[in-house]
């Protein structure tokens, strides 16, 4: 069985000091396709490996991490295309709380400032609210992300201004309900983005599209919220 | 150990779709709520599903409650109680507007109507032929409902503890329970959660198996938790076993694939569903193929050097068809199995999937528990919904988009009963008792003092093997009897676990540990049942006892973990309003 050689971020706030990187390699084999196979494998040798994991295939967003200086999902990395030694460290700009896990308080913070949910305050029909295919067909590429933060979290903006920048991840949501027919709040929803920082801090530099794991296009959204700010001031 | 004590009129475990369901249920009342949760809800195993969720709304084609209800009893092999099945039937497109009026993005037809796929055993006119039933969001209608319950939660100010993992029930002098223990995982502190009404939306317990389509938390909490506090679990033999999961990984590959054409294969490239199903084939029903599939690999005609898979042939279908009708499939194949099916078959195996069984509920989402004779006696302040319930809707066998349908259904109807039962108790809640905490850290501090202890990584490998190899899709006597010899062996390797890790803050390990203590348990239950069972009724296929047998087993099996032994409760064959679906053989 060929081994493979890692360097992991580690820090534990009860007995370390300060973060260290730990070189420790593992034995592979042919069942050992993505990057989570392994990771469950260097725990079972050293339990003490700290990384959040769920659905192990893309849907739920748990296992984000920043793999060879690039931020994604572990349990979608191929273990073929990885460079030895594997280097993997925490989403870089949220607080660490242990080895490879982070404090994504101010993530969902910013999701949650974007009122994720439909507003309509009309009494709803006694069936659903009707949506032609073609209106339905906008919320493509944008209802799929799974706030794994790969995005915000690659985001320079981001990083300086996580407190005030809405960030990739919460702005991708906003449009989201910006273009779903259904919504009636779009005015409330674009004043309350009009801001030099909650949406214009993005100076469309692509990291957040380059980073996106289900290849989401946030980036794109964004601009489709600035032209809607746009549009409504002419 | 430091224990803080937190009182709320409700707590929920679990935030899946179950668990938000009710959740908004009790914000949107007013109740002083908390939600616990080990994961951020979003990453709750509901987000993998894929179908649709079942309501007879007759978007496309004309459509009936009754019908499905008597799909489902069929479905359920009888066993399913027909009061819960009609309650969940007819409160299915209601509970599906809802949805949609949350904002959920379902897919919409040419009228801009919610888009209805047909599905498995869904049928039109009391099984006359397919439907269009199934309520899709694309092929992610999972991840769309989690995410539109938790935003509306979101709207609702529901408070949630995120990566607070529950450990056990509190249970009073009378049985009834007063709320739960609970660890903060970043920080490692123990609280008592103390409530009026206490709900486990917990979810089910598919990482017993080697093969699971199941995410790493379906460790069947609720389950142990509900075990370890004295009362029984229903029904765990029932395991739905799907027949294509993809070899190795275990990530679903949905019956559309050979709905499109896509054929099994066995080592000599044979079509070996024409032997076990002349006519239908490869679309016969779930339990059906995986029973075919594991006789061809018994009889070692499985693929691969451990001749322990088939093949999903897709390679004569039109490359066009594949890429435009199946791209999901496309992607999973690839990236799980490493074969582009437009060119190469999928090594596929049948694959746990769904525990039909629980914790026995009524529909109204109220646990019950055989008490002086009374089958149905509530435990009071305790209830259950989703698939770690058993109300039971699903019997023997589930039927596809059944399940999602379960969690809005059993979600909002356990939340209504909990805002009623709590109506009923003004002023202060009771007094817990001076031990409340005492179990739950009895099992912390022996994982941390135990000397030598067994690796938890291997002895969950162990009973996931053993659960594998013994309790599959076929069972067979001497199998059984070794299996629950063996289980049996992993339990006392499960007590005495030791971890490396002794950190406070954020012990992956510990938890894991603790996890593995949930599962032995439903592991238990699933292999007594089986080993008990003397018939073969939907999932439960006996070699030896081939034919359901309505005389002697037309009934729910309880399993109790004192004294690992098994009692039984009258199946609810009488519906709401409507006649008993008459028992008959089931044939599609």
């Amino acid at each position: 069985m060929p081994t493979m050689q890692f360097k992991i971020y580690r820090y534990d706030p009860d007995r370390d000091e300060r973060p260290r990187m730990q070189d420790i390699s593992v034995e592979i084999d042919a069942a050992d396709r993505k990057l989570l196979d392994v990771l469950v494998k260097l725990k079972a040798k050293d339990d003490s490996i700290g990384y959040r994991r769920s659905c192990r295939e893309g849907v739920c967003g748990s296992d984000a991490m920043n793999i060879n200086g690039k931020n994604g999902l572990a349990c979608l990395t191929e273990v073929k295309d990885l460079k030895q030694p594997v280097v993997l460290r925490p989403l870089p700009g949220l607080p660490v709380i242990r080895d490879l896990i982070v404090d994504m308080t101010q993530f969902f913070k910013q999701y949650h400032s974007i009122r994720p949910y439909l507003i309509n305050d009309e009494p709803p029909p006694e069936r659903e609210r009707l949506q032609s295919p073609e209106d339905r067909e906008e919320l493509d590429g944008l209802y799929e992300c799974i706030l794994c933060a790969c995005c915000s979290t690659s985001c320079p903006s981001f990083w300086w201004n996580p407190d005030k920048y809405v960030g990739p991840a919460g702005l991708l949501q906003a449009y989201r309900f910006l273009c779903d027919t259904r919504d009636q709040a779009t005015s409330e929803r674009l004043d309350d983005l009009d801001d030099p920082y909650r949406l214009f801090r993005c100076h469309s530099i692509m990291n957040c599209v380059d980073a996106c794991p289900k290849e989401l296009n946030p980036m794109a959204a964004i601009g489709k919220i600035k032209a809607m700010m746009l549009a409504r001031t002419v | 150990m430091n224990v803080t004590k937190r009182s709320y009129d409700a707590v929920i475990v679990g935030a899946g779709g179950a668990g938000l369901r009710a959740a908004l249920q009790l914000a949107e009342a007013g109740l002083n709520i908390a939600v616990l949760s080990k994961v951020f809800p979003t990453r709750s195993h509901t987000v993998a599903a894929q179908g649709g969720v079942a309501a007879s709304l007759g978007n496309s084609d004309e459509d009936h409650w009754h019908w499905h209800m008597y799909d489902t009893v069929k479905g359920s092999d009888w066993l399913g109680d027909q009061d819960s099945i009609e309650y969940m039937c007819r409160m299915a497109p209601e509970v599906v507007y809802e949805l949609e009026h949350f904002g959920m993005p379902f897919t919409r037809t040419e009228d801009g109507r919610i888009y209805q796929r047909p599905f498995g055993g869904h049928m039109s006119n009391f099984g006359e032929k397919p439907v269009r039933r199934a309520c899709a969001a694309a092929d992610r209608t999972g991840h769309a409902m989690l995410h539109t319950l938790y935003q509306r939660n979101v709207r609702a100010n529901t408070r949630f503890f995120v990566e607070w993992m529950a450990l056990d029930l509190v249970r009073g002098p009378e049985g009834e329970v007063l709320g739960v223990t609970a660890i903060e995982m970043e920080t490692g502190e123990v609280s008592v959660f103390q409530a009026k009404a206490t709900l486990f939306a917990t979810g089910g317990s598919g990482r017993m198996y080697y093969a699971s389509t199941n995410a790493f938390i379906n460790t069947g909490d609720g389950l142990g938790m509900a075990a370890r506090a004295g009362l029984p679990i229903q029904d765990m033999e029932f395991f739905q076993f799907h027949p294509t999961g993809v070899y190795g990984a275990g990530i679903l590959i949905t019956e559309g694939v050979r709905g499109e054409g896509g054929i099994l294969r066995n080592k000599d490239g044979e079509r070996f569903m024409e032997r076990y199903a002349p006519n239908a084939k490869d679309l016969a029903s779930r339990d059906v193929v995986s029973r075919a599939m594991a006789t061809e690999i018994k009889e070692g005609r499985g693929c691969g050097p451990e001749k322990d898979h088939l093949l999903l042939d897709l390679s004569h279908l039109d490359p066009d068809v594949i890429i435009r009708r199946l791209p999901g499939i496309r992607e999973i194949s690839i990236r799980f199995a490493g074969a582009d099916p437009v060119r190469e078959p999928i090594p596929v195996v049948p694959t746990a999937h769904y525990q039909m069984g629980g914790i026995p509920t009524l529909y109204s989402g109220r646990v019950v528990a055989p008490k002086n004779g009374d089958p149905d006696a509530v435990v009071p302040g305790f209830y259950a919904a989703g698939e770690c319930a058993c109300a039971s809707v699903h019997g023997g066998n589930r039927l596809g988009c059944n399940s999602l349908l379960d969690l809005l259904v059993f979600g909002r109807s356990a939340g209504d009963s909990m805002i009623e039962d709590i109506g009923k108790m003004p002023g202060a809640l009771p007094d817990l008792p001076r031990d409340a905490a005492e179990g739950s850290l009895a099992r912390l501090d022996r994982l941390e003092s135990q000397k030598d202890g067994e690796s938890v990584h291997e002895v969950q490998a162990a009973m996931r093997r053993t659960m594998q190899e013994h309790c599959g899709v076929f069972r067979f006597p001497e199998m059984l009897a070794k299996g629950v010899a063996e289980i049996e062996a992993v339990a006392e390797r499960v007590s005495r676990t030791g971890i490396g890790d002794h950190s406070r803050v954020f012990n992956t390990a510990r938890i894991e540990a603790l996890e593995v203590e949930n599962l032995i348990e439903a592991a238990k239950a699933t292999m007594m049942g089986a080993a008990n069972r003397e018939e073969s009724r939907g999932a439960q296929a006996r070699a030896d006892f081939p034919e359901r047998d309505d005389t002697n087993w037309l009934k729910h099996s309880l399993w109790y973990r004192e004294g690992n032994r098994i009692d039984y409760r009258p199946v609810h064959l009488k519906p709401l309003t409507v006649e008993t679906v008459a028992l008959k053989k089931r044939v599609y």
